[in-house]
């Protein structure tokens, strides 16, 4: 079946794929370097070559920090939630003979599929002053005045972890699903033989086993909670008093709004790229770590 | 288990999941209460009066109808060549050898730690050489654009595993390469085609970025995600409009969810089982 006219095939097959992958995501990163070295507003064509001076000014800016560690804020809360929360129900709703646990499933995993933006204006209204949250709250004796929960700079950045928690868990219910499903039935039932119980159970086969598929969860959560951009654009659009300003909102400040004068292409790229080689750094070390994890259990 | 604890277990689950769909029960119970209602009785989840007003409203004078116009052009656009290329690429990938193979795969699965959204710029940037800007399809080129590693890699697991016989069969039968796949490969297939285009199409369809900056100066071409987000923008005491905007935007992916949420989830699942 190897012949040359078969080889043709292949690359033509490959064609559509890499040709989209050079032009959106091979292209973006060799020019992202480029214009991170120009002053330049993108919107005319006097762009102006300036070296490293647009890093140094990124290093420099009080509000570049201040989202950078908001965006770190924004992952140390809601990843331990998807890691633990969402495997804990995962186990409770994978008993068997649970009738219920698909319908279960399925309202937990709505607000998966619901369009962020949507969910950010709804969110407003109900975690707002007259919202359902303090009403509730009020209800129970709990709350005395009502908390402008998104427009509280004390709160907004716990309400937006939380609002993000209830948007991903059902996603992160899935991968755990996936995770417990490939686990054998015969390894509980040799355990039961042997007298385990319950937690033991969880804590001598389940985590063990869970431990690779759970690295891929925990990389998934760590990337996609550092680069979120839609909930928080909606909820708060980085306020109030830039709490919950993360760098792609930042970015996006910088880049497609007038709000600091005129766009600065050259600036909001070199931030991007600055934030972008922390990811990666991230990446490598985790990929390490596991290396050494799997290394040691052999 | 006991039957007390059992029935805890189902309130407690129960509670927990109403807390979950509250929101939506919320959104689309609003969009049908009249403006007077919303602010005197807000948070219940029964209109006393039902008015279609807010439905209508967003529908005709709110341009929803553009934007729902626009939302699907661009789902059905995206999924078109999404699917397309990942399926070719996903083929050749899983079931042939050949050299650079490896780097291939390199380059897909290490651009998946470059968070695309800080490449923004660029994208931006070449959409607008391109003369896309402000256009359905400079979104949809875009979007199919993006990291679909996912797809091809549940495409390239599932044609790793057919059995040779089957390839050889149908070029004993004078079927090339290109009539292979079609005939033979794709059709069995069709569990993986399922999962790849509903997740594309819940993807696509909410997706908030690119369509953003990509229509910031063109109201005519934006999807719902962001006709909504302008919305607000405008408007934030016309909040029944708003949720009746929002209840347009969520119930044809919601209904289309439900109906194959098993392609969906099975989708998600493999993802993460590689």
């Amino acid at each position: 079946m190897k012949n040359s006219k078969n080889v043709v095939w292949y690359w033509v097959f490959l064609f559509p794929t890499l040709s989209l992958f050079a032009m959106f995501q091979g292209w973006p990163i060799v020019a992202s370097w480029y214009y991170s070295t120009l002053d330049w507003s993108g919107l005319t064509s006097d762009a102006k070559f300036v070296g490293m001076q647009n890093f140094i000014k990124v290093a420099q800016d009080p509000y570049f920090w201040n989202a950078f560690k908001n965006s770190f804020k924004f992952m140390a809360g809601t990843v331990p939630f998807h890691l633990i929360f969402a495997l804990i129900l995962a186990v409770l709703l994978h008993r068997p003979g649970l009738k219920a646990a698909n319908l279960f499933r399925t309202f937990i995993f709505l607000p998966v599929v619901t369009t962020t933006s949507i969910v950010g204006i709804i969110m407003v209204f109900i975690w707002g002053s007259d919202g359902a949250v303090n009403g509730a709250l009020m209800n129970m004796g709990l709350l005395d005045q009502p908390i402008n929960w998104l427009g509280d700079a004390n709160w907004a950045m716990f309400t937006v972890v939380l609002i993000s928690v209830w948007k991903n868990l059902g996603v992160n219910l899935v991968y755990w699903l996936a995770g417990l499903q490939s686990i054998s039935q015969e390894l509980y039932e040799a355990a039961e033989v042997d007298g385990a119980t319950g937690i033991r159970k969880f804590t001598h086969i389940t985590v063990p086993l869970l431990i690779p598929i759970g690295t891929i969860i925990l990389l998934l959560n760590v990337v996609n909670s550092l680069k979120a951009f839609d909930l928080v654009k909606t909820m708060t659009n980085g306020g109030p008093f830039f709490a919950t300003d993360v760098v792609s909102t930042y970015i996006y400040r910088y880049a497609f709004t007038s709000e600091m004068g005129l766009p600065q292409l050259g600036y909001a790229s070199a931030a991007g790229l600055f934030f972008a080689l922390t990811i990666i750094l991230l990446a490598i070390f985790q990929s390490f770590v596991q290396k050494r994890i799997k290394g040691g259990s052999k | 288990m006991g039957t007390i604890k059992r029935s805890i277990f189902y309130v407690v689950m129960t509670a927990f999941c109403l807390i979950w769909i509250y929101p939506f029960l919320w959104m689309v119970t609003a969009s049908f209460k009249t403006q007077n209602e919303f602010f005197t009785n807000g948070l219940s989840l029964i209109p006393k009066h039902l008015t279609f007003d807010n439905i209508t409203r967003a529908w005709n004078q709110a341009n929803f109808e553009q934007y729902f116009f626009n939302s699907v052009i661009i789902t059905v656009g995206t999924i078109a060549i999404v699917f397309f290329t990942t399926a070719t690429c996903g083929y050749v990938l899983g079931r042939y050898s050949f050299k650079g193979k490896k780097i291939i795969y390199a380059l897909l699965i290490s651009s998946m730690f470059v968070p695309m959204e800080f490449a923004i710029i660029p994208i931006y940037d070449l959409i607008r050489k391109l003369g896309l800007v402000n256009t359905q399809m400079g979104v949809i080129l875009a979007e199919a654009g993006g990291n679909h590693l996912i797809f091809i890699l549940l495409f390239a697991t599932f044609f790793a595993k057919i059995p040779n016989e089957l390839e050889e069969a149908s070029i004993v039968d004078g079927s090339g390469f290109f009539r292979t796949f079609i005939r033979v490969m794709l059709p069995l297939s069709k569990p993986v085609i399922g999962s790849v285009m509903i997740m594309q199409f819940i993807w696509s369809w909410n997706s908030f970025l690119l369509p953003l900056i990509l229509t910031l100066s063109a109201p005519n071409a934006r999807p719902l995600s962001v006709g909504l987000y302008a919305l607000q923008g405008e408007n934030i005491v016309d909040w029944t409009g708003i949720a009746a905007g929002g209840t347009i935007a969520i119930v044809p992916i919601i209904v289309i969810f439900l109906f194959l949420q098993r392609f969906f989830v099975d989708g998600i699942a493999g993802s993460v089982k590689g």
